[in-house]
């Protein structure tokens, strides 16, 4: 299916993006913070099926938004939100705010104007429609090694959530 | 103007596919509409069975029957006082119920209700609707939470907790049901909704009865984790009217309380949808070496597969263990849930991958044994 308005959903979806990244640290609630971040989370996860990556635009959805999300907000929930609010928001770290702003800010500039030669020069044909297939040879084949130190990096993590969670065992 | 229309009625492709908007659209109105009649028959049936258990009548007034009570109920509830707490959190409580109708019915855009009639045909089909459907349990949270009140906070967090838990038990038998697909003879699986079904027609068999106990293991996990993920009986903990009044929609009322019923019945529908695409072979009918010949054709070309018999019966198995069964208590549902339904589905698993890894390096003759033993 040839794409629809390709221009148009991506400054939708970036936008989107943006303007709910900013108000994840504006908000004063931290429910609305997190439930902005949910939206940043779904516009990234549409950017990523205009890349035509729809794999990992659902896992984007599941883990991040409907798992990840969802036990953020169940913790936030149980914490004192009138305790929460009254304590200060922002550091006050001018200096070094804006230190870093304009460092990111030529990085920006630099990648935009002599990046051209470190990009291919086209997009790459993915095939859309194997996808996930070809996600799962390149995970189970080529990168097999580095597949199992993440899986046992989270076991570790797991053990460890426990160990520190639980006094008795 | 026609002679648009005219060029995408003779696609023959799936609506979605074939980039055909026109059918798409088609598709959504008829799922819009069908979705809302099935919620008002559901509900319908629902009291009627419930009263005819419990030796009472239930529903007789409105219509024969008691049939246009549905109905009635609708009207009242749209001119009913909209109520808002005053300490509520005005955005979060107007945006949860449309949240919780969006997920609720963006679900049904990959359901395949034939070899081409679906509104599209996604690569990530069951991935797609397992990620949209995690998404209602955040408005069931947002409610609960903006009502700013005990009972529906309380009610949030125990509905949240279940869904997540049982999230897993759902994904882990939703990828015992992919990982058959890849047994074909192409040797490569698809997560696709109408890929599933017609790698069941490839292999001749319902996943349900595949590797015989066990794919109907895998059913009968994946039917228990549903009922609990629309918090159905006997996992109605979420709004147990005797502790919680109505758990997380006790502040809401009208047209908002509205969108969370008609959300709960739609959401009943899709993982019904789901059950009956990954194991009841979708469209496909059944028994097709007893029942076949032009009869039996004529039967199946009017039901459009036995996609909707089916569905119909989920939904009403769905619907009718409500009286039967006390629920549950809170620890009971998570160690049902961690405990039994996760080791059942490791040792699903198991002899399945392990079939998997001899099929895909080309050896036949151990994973045949494998086979052999399972059956």
């Amino acid at each position: 299916m040839q794409p629809v308005a390709t221009t148009f959903f991506f400054y939708f979806l970036s936008g989107l993006t943006v303007i709910a990244g900013v108000l994840v640290i504006t908000r004063r609630n931290p429910v609305h913070s997190a439930l902005a971040l949910i939206l940043a989370l779904l516009g990234q996860a549409g950017l990523y099926l205009m890349l035509y990556a729809p794999f990992v635009a659902g896992v984007q959805i599941i883990l991040y938004a409907g798992g990840i999300m969802v036990l953020f907000l169940f913790v936030i929930m149980l914490v004192n939100i009138e305790k929460s609010q009254k304590e200060e928001q922002f550091n006050k770290q001018w200096v070094v705010g804006i230190l870093a702003a304009v460092a990111l800010g030529v990085l920006f500039v630099l990648v935009y104007t002599k990046g051209k030669s470190l990009f291919p020069d086209r997009v790459a044909q993915l095939p859309e429609q194997s996808n996930t297939q070809q996600i799962a040879v390149m995970l189970y084949g080529n990168y097999m090694f580095t597949f199992e130190i993440a899986s046992l990096l989270l076991l570790v993590a797991i053990i460890g959530a426990v160990v520190m969670a639980k006094k008795r065992i | 103007m026609v002679e648009y229309i005219k060029s995408y009625l003779g696609s023959s492709t799936t609506p979605g596919q074939a980039g055909n908007v026109f059918w798409a659209s088609v598709y959504i109105l008829l799922i819009f509409l069908g979705l809302s009649v099935a919620v008002i028959a559901m509900n319908w049936l629902e009291r009627k069975i419930l009263a005819h258990m419990q030796v009472r009548l239930g529903p007789m007034r409105v219509g024969p029957h008691g049939l246009l009570q549905p109905i009635a109920d609708a009207i009242k509830l749209l001119i009913k006082e909209d109520i808002m707490p005053s300490q509520a959190d005005g955005f979060v409580f107007w945006v949860a119920p449309i949240v919780v109708v969006i997920t609720a019915f963006t679900v049904f855009i990959v359901v395949p209700f034939g070899p081409t009639h679906a509104v599209t045909d996604m690569n990530i089909g069951v991935l797609f609707m397992l990620g949209v459907s995690s998404l209602s349990v955040l408005g069931i949270v947002m409610a609960g939470w903006a009502s700013n009140s005990h009972y529906p906070l309380m009610g949030a967090l125990r509905s949240s907790a279940q869904m997540v838990s049982y999230e897993i038990a759902m994904g882990l038998a939703v990828v015992s049901a992919v990982l058959m697909t890849s047994l074909n003879a192409t040797g490569t699986g698809t997560l696709s909704m109408i890929g599933i079904v017609q790698s069941q027609q490839a292999q001749q068999v319902w996943f349900a009865f595949k590797f015989f106990p066990l794919g109907l293991i895998a059913f009968f996990v994946f039917a228990v984790a549903m009922v609990a993920e629309t918090n159905r009986a006997p996992f109605d903990l979420p709004e147990a009217e005797s502790e919680l009044t109505a758990g997380f929609h006790t502040e809401y009322s009208g047209f908002r309380w509205s969108l969370f019923f008609l959300a709960e019945y739609s959401a009943m529908i899709a993982v019904s949808s789901i059950a009956v695409t990954l194991w009841l072979g979708g469209w496909l009918r059944p028994f097709p070496h007893l029942l076949s010949g032009s009869t039996w054709d004529l039967v199946f070309s009017v039901l459009p597969g036995a996609t909707f018999l089916l569905l119909g019966l989920m939904a009403f198995v769905g619907v009718f263990r409500m009286p039967k069964h006390p629920y549950f208590r809170v620890q009971t549902i998570g160690l049902a849930g961690f405990g039994v339904i996760l080791g059942l589905i490791g040792l699903l698993l198991l002899p399945r991958l392990l079939s998997l890894c001899t099929c895909t390096s080309g050896i036949a003759g151990p994973s045949r044994a494998i086979a052999s033993i399972s059956l």
